[in-house]
């Protein structure tokens, strides 16, 4: 083949070594630069997590901590709410925001209680979030508090373009807050609205700060980020109940161990008439609301 | 039972409850070491009943009381029932179950379980009724009575906590100059 | 003429080309610099402030910034497709139209990335999407499909067009057998940048509006009917202002085709109304609001009918051979259906599919002015980038701007500016 004079020339040495120079930098950033939390080695978690206590303690003035405990063998966790006995007092609603860190301005609930008519049934379309009356149970109504399903088949985790959300092997649903760039698909793909967005700088007062923090659940989150139930990983993984299932005022909130036989979720699958939300969606929620009357 | 302690009681089950025990507690070897239940609410001062009705004579008339506990309205199946169908005649430390058996206040549920008995296996299962603790480990529950008053078991509404914030438009729309 | 002097022949070249114009060509681009800065300013305070300075809740989480994304992944999939009846019709200027409808891909595709990354709430972590470094969630997320697909596709036409006028410059043929199978790949490619993105949304199935197996073909039709439209409006300029010519024929097919195109997306349209009204379950609620309003919540219903009203005037200027072939309902016709099509892509599509929430509520959302401000300045960005291209580009085509002529600076005082010049 004729040679054609403008074809660039066979690369100098320089261009050669600054070429490889550019790989080799590459090649650093790819194995030391920052990286899904989910991915990273050992050493470099525990280092990036007290890095973040630091900050943390810095930032709030008092003493951080951010663990990292891991699923627990032999655990699948579940919930069940009894919808015959909730009031809509929203207890929930608020014990949640101290847990887990949620701004209160803007303010974002991790949970949202919806008012239903008796005489309409479970009919979100027709339903009220808003409902503030003097007192509670209002005449007719009953009441349905809905947060993060933590599904089988998550539609949230499948749509994450860089991979910041997926699920855990004790169920779980899980976001990684420093990966996360913010681009609510999974809110658009959430069939719940579940996920919530920190629209602006996220403000917790420095006193009602929950200072026991776990990595994928509750520290406080960065602007611009989604955010969601993680049923109280902090909590569930050493054992608790999450915030909201102690706090319910009349013992509609259920949660446990699918896999223990003795376990309470467990006797309300196998003895009450469960159901899940939007079901035709096959979403297979670990959420199952109950009626135990 | 004073009425209006009901509520306050739920308030204080409802604080000391949630935040307690944040020690891992030790895995407990069967079903009913994993309970722990908080003693019965007496009112102030009430027990032991016997340290009034130890001398007194036992009136078995159905009356309205007026010389003592006037305070408490039953308004629990009244038509049908009153004091001495569940507290014991002979011991007032006592109730009584239909047979005639005794029964601890310790374990008045077994009392309210002979009508409610659903509720009542609902309840050992820790499905009725708020649970503390660990769900692996040691749980509390409550007896029947630290959330309904026996004599007037109908819950009092509560005061809900506020209503979320409607989403609104940014206040100030322009983002400024230039 | 060695590589590096033939590349400074050419920089300096384009700077003179497109640093000359006459005054309303200063006027066009002073107007879009005055866009451009005043939707960085108002980007810079998005920024600072957060994404609450926009309109967008939990409620509806996406917005105006996605309508246009969607709108403008459409006008550059159309821009080339132009392609397949060029090739078909044999119209003498195939290689211009390939070129500039190329050069109006690049300029969307430029236009689409901003869109996108202005809406993300974490842009210092845009490079999360890009291996190495970052993790693309590819198979399975259709958001990194389509940052693959509109990236290749970018990268498709850039490296076609810049090679063909770049070898034109300097006075050489492109290499076929190059050139050819990757323009004819772009056509598969049009469509597949488009479908991913309607699949986008048609796979949520938390959202029933979008849920739907039209959308992608609708997508298609209404992307052909609409980006076409700037085609034709730039193909005409060039003609006034520029030696460049194209027949009337062909300006006249592209609208008949474009005709054929409005048709289905009015009749993909109407069968999703039929399925909707007819079987009147619960998903009746989103098109209830964007064509009727639920309530009191009517933000959207003037924008529906004018959509529809604007896409069947258009299909009627387009579909009568009379009216397309006279100036001016052809150009009415234009703007017609590239407004009818972007409010009903753009807002239509994506607001409706949000309101009523998963849980029921409704939340009217409207851009706010900063979004506008942004969008603005992003639409002027893409103006500004095919203007310029477009300077250069022309007279590449018609063969005033050569390397060989270069040396005789002169010659650029002659470049013609109004038509007719020999």
């Amino acid at each position: 083949m004729k040679r054609d004079p403008s074809d660039a020339p066979a690369p100098s040495r320089r261009e050669f070594v600054s070429c490889a120079a550019g790989a080799a930098a590459g090649f650093l950033l790819t194995a030391c630069g920052p990286k899904r939390l989910v991915e990273m080695p050992k050493e470099r978690l525990h280092a990036a997590l007290r890095e973040l206590e630091r900050q943390y303690s810095e930032t709030y003035g008092t003493a951080v901590t951010v663990a990292e405990t891991p699923a627990l063998p032999g655990v699948q966790f579940a919930y069940a709410l009894d919808i015959s006995r909730c009031i809509g007092c929203r207890r929930c609603v608020y014990a949640c925001v101290e847990e887990n860190n949620q701004s209160r301005d803007p303010q974002i609930h991790w949970i949202r209680v919806h008012a239903m008519e008796k005489e309409r049934g479970v009919d979100f379309s027709h339903s009220d979030p808003y409902y503030d009356p003097k007192e509670v149970p209002e005449e007719g109504r009953f009441y349905v508090p809905v947060a993060c399903q933590q599904c089988e088949n998550p539609p949230c985790t499948k749509v994450c373009p860089v991979g910041a959300t997926w699920k855990e092997k004790d169920g779980i649903v899980v976001i990684d807050y420093d990966w996360c760039i913010g681009c609510r698909y999974c809110m658009a793909a959430c069939p719940y609205g579940a996920r919530h967005f920190n629209w602006a700088e996220p403000s917790i007062p420095k006193a009602e700060l929950n200072p026991n923090t776990h990595y994928l659940g509750n520290r406080p989150r960065p602007k611009g980020v989604v955010e969601k139930c993680t049923f109280c990983i902090h909590r569930a993984r050493a054992g608790r109940y999450p915030a909201c299932v102690e706090v319910c005022p009349v013992g509609a909130r259920k949660f446990g161990n699918l896999l223990d036989p003795d376990s309470e979720v467990r006797y309300i699958i196998e003895h009450k008439r469960v159901l899940v939300l939007k079901e035709d969606l096959n979403t297979v929620p670990r959420f199952f609301y109950f009626y135990a009357t | 039972m004073r009425p209006a302690l009901v509520p306050a009681l739920l308030a204080v089950a409802c604080a000391t409850a949630t935040y307690g025990g944040d020690e891992r507690a030790e895995a407990p070897r069967t079903a009913d070491e994993r309970l722990e239940i908080p003693p019965p609410p007496f009112s102030e001062g009430i027990f032991p009943c016997s340290s009034c009705h130890a001398g007194m004579p036992v009136n078995r008339t159905r009356r309205a009381l007026t010389e003592m506990h006037d305070d408490i309205q039953l308004r629990h199946d009244e038509q049908h029932r009153w004091c001495l169908d569940c507290h014991d005649a002979t011991d007032r430390d006592w109730l009584h179950l239909a047979s005639g058996e005794r029964i601890p206040f310790e374990q008045s549920y077994l009392l309210c379980g002979q009508c409610h008995g659903e509720k009542l296996r609902d309840w050992r299962a820790g499905v009725h009724g708020r649970r503390t603790g660990n769900w692996n480990g040691q749980k509390r529950y409550l007896l029947c009575a630290h959330c309904h008053n026996p004599h007037q078991p109908r819950f009092r509404s509560l005061e809900p906590k506020p209503a979320p914030r409607r989403p609104e438009r940014p206040k100030e729309e322009t983002g400024g100059l230039p | 003429m060695n590589t590096a002097r033939l590349f400074a022949r050419f920089t300096t070249g384009s700077l003179r080309l497109v640093l000359r114009g006459n005054s309303t060509y200063w006027a066009w681009i002073a107007a879009l610099a005055v866009l451009i800065v005043s939707g960085a300013f108002a980007y810079a305070h998005q920024v600072q402030a957060g994404l609450a300075v926009t309109a967008m809740r939990d409620q509806v989480s996406w917005g105006f910034y996605i309508g246009n994304f969607t709108f403008l992944v459409g006008v550059a999939a159309a821009a080339v497709v132009l392609v397949i009846p060029a090739y078909v019709y044999d119209w003498k200027p195939i290689r211009q139209i390939v070129v500039y409808g190329e050069l109006l891909a690049v300029s969307a595709i430029v236009m689409c990335l901003l869109f996108v990354f202005v809406d993300i709430g974490r842009p210092d972590r845009f490079w999360h999407l890009l291996p190495p470094l970052g993790h693309l969630n590819f198979p399975t997320s259709l958001l990194a499909w389509d940052v693959l697909v509109l990236n290749i596709y970018f990268v498709l036409n850039f490296a076609v067009v810049t090679h063909i006028l770049y070898r034109a410059f300097t006075g050489r043929p492109y290499i076929k057998s190059v050139v050819v199978p990757l323009v004819l790949l772009s056509i598969p490619m049009a469509v597949g940048i488009h479908t991913v993105t309607a699949f986008l949304y048609n796979g949520l199935a938390a959202r029933p509006y979008w849920n739907s197996s039209i959308l992608a073909p609708q997508f298609l039709a209404s992307a052909f009917c609409s980006g076409p439209a700037i085609l034709l409006f730039v193909l005409q300029l060039l003609r006034r202002f520029t030696r460049f010519e194209i027949d009337d024929e062909a300006i006249w097919k592209i609208a008949e085709l474009m005709a054929y195109a409005m048709f289905l997306n009015l009749f993909l349209h109407g069968a999703e109304a039929f399925k909707e009204y007819y079987s009147s379950t619960e998903h009746l609620l989103y098109t209830r609001y964007w064509y009727q309003g639920l309530g009191e919540h009517r933000t959207l219903v003037p924008y529906a009918w004018s959509a529809v009203a604007l896409n069947v005037v258009a299909f009627a200027l387009f579909i009568v051979p009379a009216a397309r072939r006279n100036w001016v309902t052809l150009n009415l016709g234009c703007l017609a259906t590239y407004a009818g099509v972007y409010i009903e892509k753009g807002m239509g599509l994506i607001i409706p599919g949000l309101t009523p929430d998963p849980l029921g509520e409704i939340y009217e959302y409207y851009p706010t002015l900063i979004e506008l401000r942004v969008a603005a300045g992003i639409f002027a960005v893409g103006f500004l980038v095919f203007t310029l291209m477009l300077k250069v580009a022309v007279p590449i085509a018609l063969g005033e701007f050569r390397v060989d002529r270069e040396a005789r600076s002169d010659v650029l005082d002659r470049l013609p500016l109004e038509p007719g010049r020999a």
